[in-house]
This record gives structure tokens, C-alpha cells and sequence, in this order.
């Protein structure tokens, strides 16, 4: 019953919620980025998020489906939403829901630092004093060295 | 091949079409790419490259049609 979207639309967190949770479950956790107005000391006024959106998909539903055997619970629901976004939107929800809260807490805290590190997804941002830049991101775990022919 | 983000933007186009010898590598691929010049400098020595959506090595060796990504650093959350 896990549930892996990327989307273009506003992401409404309680409707992620709602994919979670059953009557043997006592813990619900609800983690929910959001864009913020400043980045090392720069305000910002938006940004946009680029995917490689196929291989995004399977590489989220892999690590929700590396969070359902580490943690024991199949209740996990994550939407990255990708495209233009202004400050306080949400760019990505994870609900997860077991039998007691530690399962809960880490298998949530398991998904975001796994997206952090190996979803195919850029950030532009978008600064309020007309610059843009990429965020300066993190390589994937398979880090490819060229061989000298 | 795909190109996304800083590398779409330093190569100039996100799609393109390469041919390669039958038994290239990924590694023969960047290899090939670097040779061209300055269009593909924004290619690190080390980059990541994704085989039809799977995080690849640089010995994986290629087939007709298959799609290759470029991956520069990731920045979600």
C-alpha cells in the first residue's frame, strides 16, 4: 500500500496522509519540505526543480521500497513535486505510518536523506536580486571515474 | 543521450544521438564526448551516467538504443 508520486501540481500534505495509516498503527508521521526565502545568506524569491522524471520515479520507489524492509512498515507515501515553485510551497511530502512512532521517525528520515543523495533532481534558485544559480548538489553513491584509454 | 540541469545548459541541448563502435563502454562514451571539444568540458572526468535509469559503471557496456543520462550532482529536498 506504499504510494510514489512526482508531480506538477501543488502538493496538498494532508492528501499524502490519507495514504497512510491503518487501525494496528499508533504513529503517523507527516515530514514536509517546503521552499525557503534565503539560501547561504541570499534571499530568494522561487525556484524550480528539474527531474530525469522516469528514472526519478524508480529510483523513489526503490528507496521506499529499501524503507519497507529496514523499518517494517509498508504504510509510505512520497510526493516530490517538480516545476517552478514560490516561497512556502511544497516541494516534497513523505508520510509513513506503523505500530509505534520509532519506525515511524526513522524510516522517514531514512527517505529524505536517500532523496537527498541519490534522486535524479536539480534545483534552480531563483535570487531576489535578479540572480539564478543551481544549488550545488550531492554525486550518487555510484560515482564513475573515466579510464584513460 | 540526456542531459539535464548545468550539463544541458553547458552542453546546449538536453537530447542528442551519438553512434559508437559495437562493444563500446560508458567509459568509451565520455571518452568519445571529451575528444569533441570544448561543448563537452562541462563533463567532469568523474560524472555520473545513468543506463536506461540505472545508475551505471564505466565498464557497463552499451547497446543500440540505449538511453543514456547524464547525472549532475542531485539537489532535491
Amino acid at each position: 500500500m506504499s504510494f510514489v508520486a512526482i508531480v506538477r501540481q501543488p502538493i496538498n500534505p494532508s492528501d499524502i496522509l490519507q495514504h497512510v495509516g491503518s487501525e494496528e498503527d499508533g504513529a503517523n508521521i507527516l515530514f514536509v519540505g517546503v521552499v525557503r526565502n534565503h539560501n547561504d545568506g541570499f534571499p530568494v524569491k522561487g525556484v524550480r526543480y528539474e527531474a530525469y522524471e522516469k528514472m526519478a520515479k524508480s529510483v523513489l520507489e526503490e528507496i521506499v521500497m529499501e524503507a519497507r524492509s529496514q523499518f517494517g512498515t509498508d504504510r509510505i507515501a512520497t510526493t516530490y513535486r517538480i516545476g517552478n515553485l514560490v516561497i512556502g510551497d511544497v516541494s516534497v511530502a513523505v508520510a509513513v505510518s506503523s505500530h509505534h512512532r520509532e519506525q515511524s521517525f526513522l524510516a522517514s528520515r531514512f527517505i529524505m536523506e536517500e532523496i537527498k543523495k541519490r534522486l535524479p533532481v536539480w534545483k534552480k534558485e531563483f535570487y531576489v536580486d535578479g540572480r539564478e544559480d543551481w544549488t550545488e548538489g550531492l554525486t550518487p553513491p555510484s560515482v564513475l571515474v573515466t579510464e584513460p584509454k | 543521450m540526456l542531459f539535464f540541469a548545468s550539463y544541458r545548459e553547458g552542453v546546449g541541448s538536453g537530447r542528442m544521438d551519438v553512434r559508437l563502435p559495437i562493444g563500446a563502454k560508458v567509459s568509451d562514451l565520455i571518452s568519445e564526448l571529451h575528444s569533441k571539444g570544448e561543448k563537452f568540458t562541462c563533463l567532469p572526468d568523474s560524472v555520473v551516467v545513468a543506463v536506461n535509469h540505472v545508475y551505471s559503471e564505466p565498464v557497463t557496456t552499451l547497446n543500440d538504443g540505449d538511453e543514456v543520462a547524464f547525472i549532475p550532482p542531485v539537489a532535491g529536498g
